[in-house]
């Protein structure tokens, strides 16, 4: 039983957090739309549903707080309240609560109430004026207040027999009931006329209907809220009586109801109004797609894997024996193969949009705790990207944004003062570009100053006087750990650490970032991404008999090792390619590799981040595809390899980390100047 | 009759030690495989098996145990072996220059390392028990997997 709550409350944990972050996002566009009533409803749906899915698996507390702020929603669509700023950042601070209440974080009470009093303070105005008092000393005696003001004297009587798999199905009766209580005083009564003699009853079902009377005067929206999740497949009927206020418009007929007479004809009817009024509701929308979870799609993804690689092996196999027809079939295969490795990963491929909504919000709280006023744009929110990519990818872009806006945008004054319009904007795009996603983040603002960078570059040892970088290699000294031209450390950003977790990040993801800066106008961030992680094109290449593969991606080009540079083994070496110096590595010296080298030696030139490397090796095998396995804890660290491959034979070849070569062909370049200059 | 107290092993030899490890550790017994060798990776893992489909490290615990190496022969065998790092399992591979037989000693036989007198690093021997006429040697595979993990050296180096 533990079992299931367990499993329960996660789902509901999974699916509260997902509405959370759509309660977000809405509120952030009702906030450039106050007036939206479909943004309205969306939210009041959402609270709604977080409310009652809530209270069925046991978050009491979070259930209750978000009742109140499903009321004031109510307000809003009701026209008895007005979207206000005040209203829609207190809603927001009420979701990181929610957030808490649902992790059951200890010591949220203090909030809870102190949220609670805001809200209350500032829907205040816009309830009934009449029981203003009432529901002030109703909330200050409960938490949890009434939330329909009864109106004169009218009840409502509601039938309802669930389906008979109700109870089978996980069903509550009980918390329904405790739903329909928290709108007035209520009786409740059994119905039993549906229950049949012993021999034919099945102790299972569920057969009982019951009575609740209300105090109150419930619109049909508000009981459709409540059997939400039930309404299907179950018998309802709704009576009102003594409505001697003017009903609202959308009583439902009225119904003359006898218990067990006849009521699945007016439940038809009351239902089919039902239907056509209540908004459609999203999660009975979304039955053409299915959640399955990751590790399942990242199983599929290692088979696949496992397939192409056997895939590789039949095909060496089939070549060996020259056989017309199984040739054929093979190439069938490999076309099939092929297929499926598309479909599979672009199952794993979702919307980068899916996590732009958290950044509207930090770019809020950023705006208005710097007051730096600011219009975030983003751009290509439905570009997709690998699943593993988009969350690895959050963290870096947090990052990223507030560098933006702490240190990119100016305050309003230093902006009104050169020109700028007060307000600053920063823009977050995604695009295609071939193989490659390119994720720019673009602000208005001062723009880097490569001057000062180098000055602090220097000042740190990470650059000598002499060095004569172009201004993109200056930027670049920004990701290098321990740096920050700020010289006040703040809040957000500046201590130095942050950058170089992004260059990490963002390289451990085999990307790679540019920097472009122009002073006065903005800086522009490019992260340039894989489209996945899981499959890439790779040049197999032998040294000394050992393979290694380099990402196609990153190759350049290949040429001949002049004879001139046949011996040697490192030290400060360059080819000579169109009229460009291009340092190069032998990989022979590099990874301690035995025996002679061959008397052509071919050249790789890799490029990476703009840098060029040439990469000394004995053999050009080929290229194939390569499905990249991590590389385990033993072998994280070092850095030349981004990870390991299965050949066609079945032996394992490491894959080299082009970035990190050409780093490190840039390394020795740059000793070899500073050598020569000493 | 079986109980808590008796527990499946696995003996191996290295060099002329004879060693064993819990039954429970071990996924599979393979011949000799082709290893890839991985540059600059220190001497404890150097190498990498293919495992049916999954790339597995491939360690050799003379190293760590401080056991004179020698060269494969037709008995050498890779243990592929479940070790737990920190928090998470990991698969890795152990090469054994002869794998002797499953059997059962009582845990109660296996005592600590004398202090003095051992010729292998302490920290790394959970114990030492006696089966039949001669000794084997437990080595605490957690502490010397956790100790060679790129993990483990990254977390101290944040903590700093």
């Amino acid at each position: 039983m533990t079992g299931f709550d367990d499993m329960g409350a996660e789902i509901f944990r999974q699916e509260a957090s997902e509405l959370l972050q759509s309660i977000e996002k809405g509120l952030m566009d009702l906030e450039a739309a106050p007036g939206d009533t479909e943004l309205i409803n969306s939210i009041f749906r959402s609270m709604h549903t977080i409310k009652g899915s809530g209270a069925m698996f046991g978050f009491t507390e979070l259930s209750q707080f978000v009742h109140e702020f499903e009321t004031a929603f109510d307000d809003l669509r009701n026209g008895r309240a007005t979207v206000s700023n005040d209203l829609i950042g207190l809603s927001l601070q009420a979701c990181d609560q929610i957030g808490k209440l649902m992790e059951a974080v200890e010591g949220t009470d203090a909030d809870n109430q102190r949220i609670l009093a805001n809200l209350r303070k500032l829907m205040r105005p816009g309830h009934h004026s009449d029981d203003t008092d009432i529901a002030e000393d109703e909330a200050a005696e409960t938490p949890h207040p009434v939330e329909e003001p009864v109106l004169g004297e009218v009840t409502t009587v509601i039938r309802f027999w669930l389906g008979s798999d109700a109870l089978r199905l996980g069903s509550n009766p009980a918390l329904l009931i405790e739903e329909l209580r928290g709108y007035g005083d209520t009786t409740v009564r059994a119905l039993d006329d549906r229950i049949p003699t012993l021999g034919e009853l099945d102790p299972t079902d569920c057969l009982t209907g019951w009575e609740v009377e209300i105090n109150a005067n419930l619109t049909d929206a508000d009981i459709d809220m409540v059997f939400m999740f039930v309404r299907d497949e179950m018998d309802l009927s709704v009576e009102r009586r003594g409505a001697t206020l003017p009903a609202p418009v959308d009583t439902p007929a009225l119904m003359d109801a006898t218990p067990g007479a006849a009521p699945r004809a007016a439940t038809d009817e009351t239902q089919s109004q039902a239907a056509a009024k209540a908004p459609t509701n999203p999660k009975a929308a979304a039955g053409e797609t299915m959640r399955v979870a990751t590790e399942r799609l990242d199983e599929l993804m290692d088979r696949v894997g496992e397939l192409v690689i056997a895939e590789a092996r039949l095909q060496a196999l089939t070549e060996a024996t020259n056989d017309a027809s199984m040739m054929s079939v093979a190439e069938d295969i490999q076309r099939l193969v092929a297929g499926l490795r598309d479909a599979t990963m672009s199952m794993r491929m979702v919307p980068i949009g899916s996590i732009l909504g958290r950044f509207r919000r930090l770019m809020r709280d950023l705006s208005s705790s710097l007051g730096k006023p600011l219009e975030f744009v983003t751009v290509g929110e439905d570009t997709e990207l690998d699943k593993t990519v988009i969350e690895l990818l959050a963290d870096p872009l947090v990052h990223i944004l507030r560098n933006s806006v702490d240190h990119g945008l100016e305050t309003p004054e230093d902006r009104r003062a050169v020109g700028k319009p007060e307000t600053g904007t920063i823009e977050l795009g995604a695009r295609y570009s071939g193989a490659e996603v390119l994720i720019t983040v673009r602000d208005d603002g001062r723009g880097l100053n490569p001057a000062k960078i180098r000055e602090k570059a220097i000042s740190k040892g990470l650059m000598s006087e002499r060095d004569d970088l172009s201004d993109s290699e200056i930027f670049r000294m920004i990701f290098q750990p321990g740096f920050s031209t700020v010289d006040k450390v703040t809040e957000l950003s500046g201590r130095g650490v942050g950058m170089d977790v992004v260059m990490r990040t963002i390289a451990s993801l085999r990307g790679e970032i540019d920097l472009a800066s122009e002073p006065g106008h903005g800086t522009t961030l490019t992260l340039r991404l894989p489209l996945t992680l899981a499959i890439i094109d790779g040049m197999l290449i032998d040294v000394g008999g050992e393979r290694y593969t380099i990402p196609l991606a990153a190759v350049e080009e290949c040429v001949e090792l002049p004879t001139l540079h046949t011996v040697g083994n490192g030290g400060s070496s360059y080819l000579n390619i169109r009229g460009e110096l291009v340092p190069f590595l032998r990989l022979r010296h590099l990874f301690e590799i035995d025996g002679t080298p061959p008397d052509f030696q071919k050249v790789v030139v890799v490029s990476s981040a703009g840098g060029r490397v040439g990469l000394v090796v004995d053999r050009i095998i080929g290229n194939y595809q390569t499905v990249i396995k991590q590389l385990s804890q033993f072998h994280a660290c070092l850095k030349f390899f981004s990870g390991a491959t299965i050949l066609g034979d079945g032996t394992v070849a490491l894959i080299l980390d082009a970035t990190q070569l050409v780093a490190l062909g840039r390394d020795v370049e740059l000793r070899a100047r500073r050598e020569a200059a000493a | 009759m079986r109980n808590a107290s008796h527990t499946d092993i696995l003996t191996f030899r290295l060099g002329t030690e004879k060693l064993a490890l819990p039954a429970e550790y071990l996924r599979e017994i393979l011949e000799m495989v082709p290893i890839t060798r991985v540059p600059q990776s220190g001497s404890f893992a150097t190498g990498l098996i293919n495992v049916r489909g999954v790339v597995v490290p491939l360690a050799d615990l003379r190293v760590a145990l401080r056991i004179p190496r020698t060269p494969a022969t037709e008995d050498t065998r890779v243990l592929v072996l479940e070790v737990r790092i920190g928090d998470e399992k990991s698969t890795v591979a152990i090469l054994a220059d002869q794998v002797d037989e499953v059997t059962t000693i009582n845990t109660a036989e296996i005592e600590d390392v004398p202090p003095v007198g051992s010729p292998w690093p302490p920290e790394f021997v959970f114990g030492i028990g006696q089966l039949k006429d001669t000794f084997v040697m437990f080595p605490d595979l957690d502490t010397i997997f956790k100790s060679y993990s790129a993990a483990d050296a990254a977390k101290e180096k944040v903590a700093a």
